[in-house]
């Protein structure tokens, strides 16, 4: 296999190996899709008592009022939940996310850091993060996981006040829940970008080559 | 004491009620969205694109989900297990007053003429005077009070054990649901799942902050609710109802979510 990723012009294989599986392809477009409801639908509910000093353009969100974006955030979360559960318990069993996201080291992550700023950064093997791949998606999926349970604390503060009270109440869950949206959003944005400045990722995440 | 009926809540100026009130909830929208008479039929669930077809479509599966919901929240529901509360150091002050009106159609209610009618699957059906209502014995909890639009604030609620009341008056508490009808305008009505209405902290609420309750937080009676959020704490009383049938409310009807535990 390394003989067909020698060079950059020569990275993807005809009939090469699978670098994205089809368990990964599929949970990453339901959770691409479950994601962007809650994120939308959030920003409407979010708006009914704003945390900070703006509200949310009513054309990016989603339900059309508090009542709208509440049915779609209590929907989109049991797929996003289920969805993002069975791929934990996957990523865990099959060993995947430690053959695939560690070690993360510093100076790895500095070194690709920095070659990422200058457009060094080589994606000669799509099946080999570099560093700050590693650490991106390592990072979303604790955010992802944090997301969740901020979420679960603001919709249960009384019969999972534990949970809650992990968060120091209520209110704080709120800003938590609140901060894992950013984080999220930028991730996304870098995302998507990045994937569509290297295309072959993004046909590997659709077609698995 | 005319002076102090023109104030809302004794001591407190009403201006600067309503102006800390609106920082705490600035949700405009929603009053803008009630007034144009929505339901949830109505509306545009899609918003940015004309989808009719598929709007409908969605909402029934949105609908059906939140049924889902509803028995998940049953399910999770734990009889025993109490509200956080706090000190009194924590009271938010002043409390935020809060409905889908203005504070001035609040409704005025005469304490002295007003009667809790009690009907359906109850032994007696006597209605009670507020005279007669604050011989029961109180209790006064310190608990966070849930808006459905996030924000939160902490008051103290202080009134009789609603599970209290309805063993005095004979309520099949078997029966799936209590109903309550309030005095606001256009009425206001939610149902009270019966396990919810048996919790230990739901109250028949007479006092807020050791004061007789105010107009603004739903002079005579209040039912506080601290397992539940903010619209499932019915204002201004007028009865209630211990039923099998799902009568709807104000909200649920709406499209909140009808059990909305907290």
């Amino acid at each position: 296999m390394s003989s067909l990723t020698v060079s950059d012009q020569h990275v993807t294989p005809a009939t090469g190996k699978v670098i994205q599986p089809a368990w990964v392809r599929a949970m990453h477009w339901t959770n691409a899709f479950a994601m962007v409801l809650m994120i939308m639908s959030g920003w409407q509910i979010y708006n009914a008592s704003p945390l900070f000093d703006f509200r949310f353009s009513h054309a990016i969100t989603l339900g059309g009022w508090l009542g709208g974006a509440l049915l779609w955030h209590f929907a989109a979360m049991w797929l996003l939940m289920v969805n993002g559960l069975v791929y934990l318990i996957v990523g865990l069993a099959t060993g995947r996310f430690r053959k695939k996201l560690l070690p993360i080291t510093p100076t790895g992550v500095i070194s690709d850091v920095k070659a990422a700023l200058t457009f060094k950064l080589a994606h000669d093997d799509l099946t080999k993060y570099n560093y700050v791949q590693k650490l991106l998606y390592a990072g979303i999926i604790v955010v992802g996981v944090v997301i969740v349970l901020s979420g679960l604390s603001i919709w249960k503060p009384v019969q999972l006040y534990w949970l809650s009270a992990l968060f120091g109440g209520y209110e704080i869950a709120r800003y938590v829940h609140f901060i894992c949206m950013s984080l999220i959003v930028a991730f996304l944005i870098v995302h998507v970008a990045l994937a569509l400045l290297v295309p072959k990722s993004l046909r590997a995440m659709i077609i698995g080559r | 004491m005319g002076r102090m009926r023109s104030l809302l809540i004794p001591g407190v100026d009403k201006k600067l009620l309503v102006k800390d009130a609106v920082k705490l909830m600035p949700e405009l929208t929603r009053r803008r969205f009630i007034s144009g008479g929505a339901s949830l039929g109505a509306l545009t669930l899609l918003t940015g694109c004309d989808v009719i077809d598929n709007s409908s479509a969605a909402e029934e599966v949105l609908r059906k989900v939140s049924k889902f919901n509803d028995a998940v929240q049953a399910w999770m529901f734990n009889p025993d297990a109490l509200a956080p509360t706090f000190p009194e150091s924590a009271i938010n002050k002043p409390f935020p007053f809060n409905a889908y009106y203005e504070i001035d159609d609040a409704p005025e209610v005469d304490g002295k003429t007003w009667k809790l009618e009690v009907r359906g699957l109850v032994d007696n059906k006597k209605s009670w005077t507020l005279e007669e209502l604050y011989q029961l014995p109180q209790v006064k909890q310190v608990t966070r009070h849930i808006c459905v639009e996030g924000w939160s604030a902490i008051g103290s609620w202080t009134g009789t054990p609603l599970r209290d009341f309805l063993k005095l008056i004979g309520a099949d508490t078997s029966a799936k649901y209590v109903w309550f009808q309030c005095a606001d305008k256009e009425g206001y009505n939610s149902p009270l799942d019966m396990r919810t209405a048996l919790h230990p902290q739901t109250q028949m609420t007479f006092k807020f902050a050791d004061e007789i309750l105010p107009r603004a937080y739903g002079f005579p009676m209040k039912i506080r609710v601290p397992t539940k959020l903010g619209f499932k704490n019915p204002k201004y009383v007028i009865s209630m109802e211990v039923t099998n049938d799902y009568k709807g409310g104000y909200w649920e009807d709406q499209g909140y979510n009808s059990f909305s535990g907290s």
